[in-house]
């Protein structure tokens, strides 16, 4: 760390005294969410395992049809679909709910009350989200697109979320007067946000389905906006939060936090339906969904470029922190993932990137190397302050680290490639400069899906790695739960012991 | 910002702006959208689907069909769907009206299927198709459906549904036939009823160019 930072780190920190009594006061909060907050987490890694099971089965799937092609409730529409609400409704929202009581109980120097209607309400989720897997491997699903749930597990869904978003919001309105932090306007926005699109689609779709192309509408108003308004602001409430926690310096800019809040509450909201281009749609909302899109590179490079500057000059720490490694990664991926969204609402690009793996891809690059990414990191920052344990095992977490890093990475770029490849095969035409007659350069569909399958593979192969990562992941959080508890003064794990670890840390 | 209600105020216009755009707004004039009278034949399009076929697409949605099949057309010009012979022209809301759960889709591993019904495949080939999809198309990723198939010995007459001339390794053991189950025969009925060939006023391409 420079000089310069440590300076201006240094004047705007509490001075010893305080910061002791500011260490209890968080301790004792952390002490109040530790029932809820670590059922959360233990449910979001169950269902981590399952879903990645889920994924890898339906991956071999694809390049292997016959594999395990006599059982029904495997077939491929199935497993894939128990695979993504597994991961949507049982990890990521798991996750976000743990990172989000906890954050929202610190930011608002709030300690969690009433915690059994949180233990009702996060064991209903739970059971609702089983049910609804069960529902889809049964064949039950609703078929429609992130709310494939069978309507018998929806409404007990429903409750729960809307008492746990409740919780977090009745701790952030016992909060102790003074400065709301940019991490409580996302979670507040996202906890609202959340049971609002989710009631709408569910009566609108399931309940007293609408007519007609109104359907697809809401169906991609809800599915776009799972992502942009509830994991992507628990994601960055995350970053707002641990990235300068862990760096021991604040946010580099107030107004650019600020500017990406609101264009983000703005744009992104508008953006889902550039997931039907071309589709049976009035072309004004296909238009105005557009824009929305494009406008999108607003609040992600101010996000960017706030988070960027705060990091710059503590790159170093990269080596030491876990929970930094994770949520940089995250970051970066947050920024890439979100410009190459906006490129591919473009109408010239959807054209030939829409129905393809172009578009799975980028899925997970959003929902994994950002999402999933940023909650692990947040997970090795909470543990040890709930548990009063710390990791045992740096190597541990480098296998965690690198095996998704890379995995991820290898299943993004493979995946992108194929489905180029396989967008451009599916429009490109040739004219016949004689007879001015246009033909296809690749008339059998069945060479499109042939020149396909090695990115399809290259995916399964991505799999295994991602599945190894998560399994020392699980094996390192229990391992961890094992232990002793330390009495006192622990020191954080770190994962390059000779780097130099600042006196704010220590 | 550290006033709560105006903070939540903002939150709320925010989702509020494109819940009214979105789905408020077309609600009430999509959602309005009714058949078409054709003034020739007094018919109104799009048709009601038969019964059988009307079961088969809660077949088609319990296996998932839709996350590898779409069922819609883009225009001709934007995409090659009308090359490849999935419709001449571009699929409108008004082809959906019938329909109590639409079933876009939005990726393509397979064909689309909005006018699968209209292309010259009989139920024998949709039967091997389903049964296992390299008899009908080898190097398909696919999966096999052979478990909407029953094979069973043949008690007095053999069954006028059974499936004929199938290749030695799927051919049942002597004095066996294999017979499609009833949600095989749905899902068939269903998969030859999808056809939207009527051309509605708005369905008319326009040439957007200008040129012709």
């Amino acid at each position: 760390m420079s000089s310069a930072d440590s300076s201006l780190a240094a004047s705007l920190k509490p001075g010893p005294a305080e910061a002791t009594a500011e260490r209890a006061l968080l301790s004792e909060i952390d002490v109040s969410t530790r029932r809820p907050v670590f059922f959360f987490l233990c449910a979001a890694l169950v269902w981590l395992l399952a879903g990645t099971a889920f994924a890898l089965i339906a991956s071999f799937k694809l390049h292997n049809p016959a594999f395990l092609g006599q059982a029904e409730w495997l077939t491929f529409g199935n497993v894939r679909t128990a695979h993504l609400n597994s991961v949507v409704y049982g990890w990521a929202t798991n996750a976000a709910f743990a990172v989000a009581i906890w954050l929202m109980a610190r930011l608002s120097r709030a300690q969690l009350r009433h915690l059994g209607i949180l233990d009702v309400a996060g064991l209903f989720w739970n059971v609702g989200v089983a049910i609804g897997v069960v529902g889809i491997l049964r064949g039950d699903s609703t078929s429609i697109e992130w709310l494939e749930f069978p309507a018998y597990a929806t409404p007990v869904l429903f409750v729960a979320y809307a008492l746990i978003g409740l919780w977090a919001i009745i701790t952030f309105r016992f909060r102790q007067p003074g400065h709301v932090y940019v991490s409580q306007w996302y979670l507040l926005a996202a906890l609202f946000w959340f049971p609002w699109l989710y009631s709408i689609a569910q009566i609108m779709l399931v309940f007293a389905p609408a007519r007609g192309a109104v359907q697809p509408l809401v169906n991609w108003w809800f599915a776009h906006n799972v992502l942009g308004l509830w994991f992507t602001p628990i994601g960055l409430a995350s970053i707002y939060y641990f990235l300068p926690k862990v760096l021991g310096k604040p946010i580099h800019s107030y107004y650019l936090s600020a500017l990406g809040f609101w264009s983000l509450a703005l744009f992104y909201n508008w953006a889902g339906v550039h997931h039907l281009i071309g589709g049976p749609e009035p072309a004004w909302v296909i238009t105005a969904g557009i824009v929305a899109s494009l406008l999108m590179v607003i609040p992600v490079v101010a996000t960017g470029i706030n988070h960027h500057v705060t990091m710059v000059g503590s790159f170093g720490r990269l080596k030491d922190s876990p929970t930094l490694r994770f949520i940089v990664f995250g970051g970066v991926s947050y920024t890439l993932t979100s410009l190459i969204g906006s490129a591919m609402a473009v109408r010239s690009f959807n054209e030939l990137a829409h129905f393809t793996h172009f578009t799975v891809a980028h899925a997970h690059h959003g929902l994994y190397a950002f999402f999933t990414m940023v909650m692990f990191g947040a997970i090795y920052y909470m543990m040890p302050r709930l548990t009063g344990r710390e990791w045992p095992s740096a190597p541990l977490i480098s296998v965690h680290f690198w095996f998704c890093a890379v995995g991820i990475t290898i299943y993004v770029v493979g995946l992108k490639i194929g489905g180029l490849i396989q967008g451009w095969e599916m429009i490109a035409t040739t004219t016949d400069p004689q007879t001015g007659e246009v033909a296809l350069r690749v008339p059998l569909f069945l060479d499109i899906v042939k020149h396909t399958l090695p990115y399809l593979v290259s995916r399964s192969l991505a799999g295994v790695m991602i599945t190894i990562g998560h399994l020392a992941f699980a094996v390192h959080f229990v391992w961890m739960l094992l232990q002793p508890r330390a009495v006192a003064g622990t020191q954080p794990v770190r994962l390059s012991p000779d780097a130099a670890l600042p006196a704010s840390r220590a | 910002m550290n006033k709560g209600p105006l903070l939540f105020l903002g939150i709320f216009l925010a989702l509020a702006f494109s819940w009214t755009g979105i789905v408020l707004t077309n609600h009430l004039t999509v959602g309005r959208i009714g058949t078409y009278v054709d003034a020739d034949t007094g018919t109104a399009f799009p048709q009601a689907v038969p019964g059988l076929a009307r079961r088969g697409k809660l077949v088609y949605q319990e296996l998932g069909c839709i996350y590898c099949h779409t069922q819609q057309v883009r225009r001709p010009g934007f995409g090659a769907d009308d090359l490849r012979g999935w419709g001449e022209r571009q699929s409108v809301p008004r082809d959906y009206v019938q329909q109590e759960r639409l079933l876009l889709g939005t990726m393509r591993t397979g064909p689309d299927l909005m006018n699968v019904g209209a292309r010259p495949l009989n139920a024998d080939w949709h039967y091997k198709h389903l049964l296992d999809p390299q008899l009908t198309s080898p190097g398909s990723i696919m999966p096999p459906f052979a478990f909407l198939f029953e094979t069973r010995k043949i008690v007095g007459q053999p069954s006028p549904k059974a499936i004929q001339g199938l290749p030695p390794q799927y051919a049942p053991p002597p004095g066996h036939e294999v017979v499609p189950s009833h949600r095989a025969e749905a899902l068939v009925a269903y998969l030859m009823s999808l056809k939207h060939e009527f051309d509605y006023p708005e369905s008319i391409p326009v040439n957007v160019s200008g040129g012709k």
